[in-house]
């Protein structure tokens, strides 16, 4: 069985986050757009509603809104030789599935790079000499500055009501924000959220050890507000279920509480769920994209859907196996370095020490999730490499985000997983903890990367993609330098007791415990047809009618969660499609 | 009839006031009310007789019944552990189940057991009994308390070895006992929330923005999704 459907102007893949935006604003064109998204139609109401959402085990551990892995997953393996298992059961990281995708489950985290971010490899040669670079490091400039990009965070950032404090306008540094960030044209559009109890200590004592405490900018409102579809969103309640659940208060920025409503209206936009595109197709000179096919649930049939503009707008990790399952891009070569399409995964390295007190009263499940205080004091843009022996940096952070019971509480070392002292454990400590984190970067390296496997098959009989990474020393001692620098601050504050944990010397990647679902790179945007796959307008080199949105494009991964970065891209391509290249459609470089 | 806002925590929100006993001895939770199935007279929907007792066993020894907080058989966790397996999470519903599998691979790449989570168990219980009644004489569920903690001292550390298809039962227990402790009572344990009572979590609130930043002890008890209060 199979169909082909009319001629669409646009097609868009999956509509989360990046689908939502370029749907909204090529939709303001007037074009007749479809977006595919292969999950289930989600809204506030009935899906996120309150109390059947605030329920740890389906959403938090069952991961009622994650992808299936009997659905879609991936292999891994560590290097070169290691033969590539399936991941059979989400860990390490949860992509989103049905409509809002990852935009309907993250904390808020809604950070802008670093300047320095966009153009590592020429600042670090720049500013440390080449020779510092390991021979296997692939680190990449992105082809955009933070100058370029910077109206497109502020769209992002007032589209989303962001909750934050500005630390330098213009060039102009203000006192409580960020003294190091990149130059931002305004404030942000809503005041900081309040702050719980665990920062409000971190923020007290890395002031007393002279570092510049902010809070973090945050996609959870602090007040009520209106953003530029006329979506509205009210004040967040912390009501301690925020990462892995929808939010019950259209309080989190996501693309059902700013823009979808909004969308919807357009009668020029129309939306297909339970529909998986399988593949772009491409024209027989292989130059241009003459629409997807997709598998539609509800009829059982694939559908060929043509359409003149091909956005992929799936999670970053499923626009790399779309490209590779569709031909787009050569695909990567780890012996040669030759090829683009998969070349330089990187993912996020993260450590943190926890801090036991038994007179604090920390109520953790009383929690926004992005509300908190970070310093930027070792920040990619504040270490010395040569000095260091490293490429990297982070920001330092505590702000609890939930108090769920079944995703662990933490005890002080020696006690027990199970067993009477267990037992006694939780009663005692329950709520008398918090941490202090590092969230760092993690560099682009020869042999991570992102290939078709040769032997697991997906539902439709396609190839599953296989994932090659590691951790790497150099990201290793960037982590263990933030370590350096955490355990002093939180022997500062006298707890109880403390522990730490940040990977070592040896570290491998680990797929069970949960991580973080900042999977960067392998379709990354570059300024070279022949070092990235897409150039600096997220356009593919090769099919000048295919754009690739998400957090694929980053050439390494930043320091930071990616979603500001993300939206601030969907922003910038979509202007490019709109200004540029609808009045004359070409490659745009 | 009590109304409903008034069938405050046992807890006793008010705390301590004369006003607050009275209106605590009014204070009879809805739930309580009803009529739950001993557990020694539950029917199980998954697991046979050997294998309920077997889990009963386990989940006593992972969380006992004595010192502060209830056990893992007062919140009911072998029930909540039997309808898990009954039910998607047993069947492996949404776990990626396509071949070939390689249960031996390096534990970090994850599980690659050809079982689903109900087979686990099965297989799993089937092994540790006889096991123990190989060594110790009889099923662990009739051993003594201090020698099911050998054997699951031994099935944590590997020293009781299972094979790979099976490497993943005693996670799989203790991570389920937990769940089952600390689920909403919806899925049968957490009996009468009393877990979220010993810790001091309160459950389905999910409303505390009067007090971010106040280092205080909470004072409400928990509600669950049902709506009921303890």
């Amino acid at each position: 069985m199979a169909r082909t459907d009319p001629k669409r102007d646009v097609v868009i893949v999956g509509l989360g986050w990046t689908g939502s935006i370029l749907g909204i604003e090529l939709a303001q064109e007037g074009l007749d757009i479809l977006a595919l998204e292969r999950g289930e139609d989600r809204s506030t109401v009935p899906d996120f509603r309150y109390p059947q959402v605030i329920d740890e085990l389906k959403y938090g551990i069952r991961f009622g809104f994650m992808q299936k892995p009997r659905n879609s997953t991936i292999t891994l393996r560590r290097t070169l030789d290691e033969e590539a298992q399936p991941m059979r059961r989400l860990g390490s990281f949860l992509p989103g599935d049905g409509v809002g995708g990852a935009g309907i489950h993250w904390n808020g985290q809604t950070w802008r790079p670093m300047e320095n971010e966009y153009r590592l490899r020429s600042y670090v040669e720049e500013t440390f000499g080449a020779e510092i670079i390991p021979e296997d490091m692939t680190i990449q400039d992105w082809g955009v500055t933070a100058e370029e990009l910077e109206p497109f965070y502020d769209r992002f950032e007032y589209m989303a009501g962001i909750s934050g404090q500005a630390g330098n306008i213009k060039g102009e540094i203000l006192e409580g924000g960020n003294p190091f960030e990149a130059p931002r044209s305004r404030d942000y559009p809503l005041p900081p959220l309040p702050q719980t109890t665990d920062a409000l200590m971190f923020e007290q004592a890395a002031k007393a050890m002279g570092y510049h405490p902010f809070p973090r900018p945050a996609a959870n409102a602090s007040a009520a507000y209106t953003n530029e579809y006329g979506m509205q969103l009210g004040p967040c309640n912390f009501c301690g279920f925020c990462e892995r659940y929808g939010c019950i208060n259209y309080s989190k920025a996501s693309p059902q509480t700013c823009i979808l409503d909004a969308l919807k209206r357009y009668p020029n936009f129309a939306y297909r769920v339970n529909s998986e595109v399988l593949r772009v197709d491409l024209a027989n000179d292989r130059k241009t994209a003459t629409g997807v096919t997709y598998w539609d649930e509800e009829a059982q049939e694939e559908v060929t859907q043509p359409a003149d503009l091909v956005i992929l707008a799936a999670y970053s990790l499923h626009n790399v196996h779309l490209m590779l399952l569709s031909g787009i891009g050569e695909p990567y070569n780890p012996q040669t370095g030759e090829g683009v399409t998969g070349k330089n995964y990187a993912y996020q390295m993260n450590g943190g020490t926890t801090l036991f007190f038994k007179d604090v009263e920390f109520n953790p499940f009383a929690a926004a999730g992005s509300s908190g205080i970070s310093i930027d004091d070792f920040a990619i843009n504040q270490i010395d490499f040569a000095a260091e022996g490293f490429i990297g940096g982070s920001y330092i952070t505590a702000g609890q985000s939930n108090g769920q019971p079944i995703r662990g509480i933490a005890l002080p070392s020696g006690v027990p997983s199970w067993g009477a002292e267990w037992k006694k454990g939780i009663g005692d400590w329950y709520g008398h903890s918090m941490s202090i984190g590092s969230h760092g970067s993690n560099l682009a390296y020869r042999d991570c990367f992102l290939d078709l496997d040769p032997t697991y098959k997906d539902r439709h009989g396609r190839p599953l993609m296989r994932m090659t990474f590691n951790w790497k020393p150099n990201d290793i001692r960037m982590t263990q330098f933030m370590r350096s620098k955490i355990e002093p601050i939180a022997q500062s504050m006298n707890p109880d007791s403390w522990k730490s944990s940040y990977k070592g010397d040896g570290a491998r990647y680990d797929i069970r415990p949960y991580q973080t679902t900042h999977n960067v790179g392998g379709a990354i945007m570059g300024t070279d047809p022949n070092a990235s796959a897409l150039n600096r307008y997220l356009q593919a080199w090769g099919q000048h009618n295919v754009f690739v949105m998400g957090a694929g494009a980053f050439p390494q991964n930043i320091q930071y969660n990616p979603t500001g970065a993300v939206g601030a891209l969907a922003y910038w391509a979509a202007e490019a499609i709109r200004k540029d290249y609808l009045p004359n459609p070409r490659p745009l470089v | 009839m009590t109304p409903k806002f008034l069938q405050s925590s046992r807890r006793g929100f008010l705390g301590g006031t004369a006003a607050a006993a009275a209106l605590t001895t009014l204070a009879v939770p809805a739930r309580a009310q009803v009529e739950v199935v001993p557990l020694d007279r539950y029917q199980p929907d998954y697991l046979t007789a050997g294998e309920w007792a077997f889990v009963m066993a386990a989940c006593a020894r992972i969380i006992p019944s004595d010192g502060d907080g209830p056990g893992a058989i007062e919140a009911r966790v072998p029930v909540f552990i039997d309808r898990q397996l009954a039910g998607d999470f047993g069947a492996a519903a949404d776990l990626y189940m396509e071949g070939p599998f390689n249960p031996g691979s390096d534990a970090y790449l994850g599980t690659q057991t050809p079982l689903t989570p109900a087979r686990i168990y099965r297989d799993g219980i089937a092994a540790v009994d006889q096991w123990c009644t190989d060594n110790l004489g009889s099923p662990l569920a009739e051993l003594e308390p201090e020698d099911q903690d050998t054997v699951l001292r031994a099935l944590s550390s590997g020293d009781l070895n299972l094979g790979d298809e099976l490497r993943e039962f005693w996670a799989l227990l203790v991570q389920n006992t937990k769940e089952g402790y600390f689920a909403d009572p919806r899925y049968g344990g957490n009996h009468g929330m009393q877990s979220w009572i010993y810790i001091g979590f309160p459950g389905a609130r999910a409303n505390y923005l009067e007090w971010i930043g106040r280092n205080e002890a909470y004072p409400l008890g928990p509600v669950d999704i049902a709506g009921e209060r303890a």
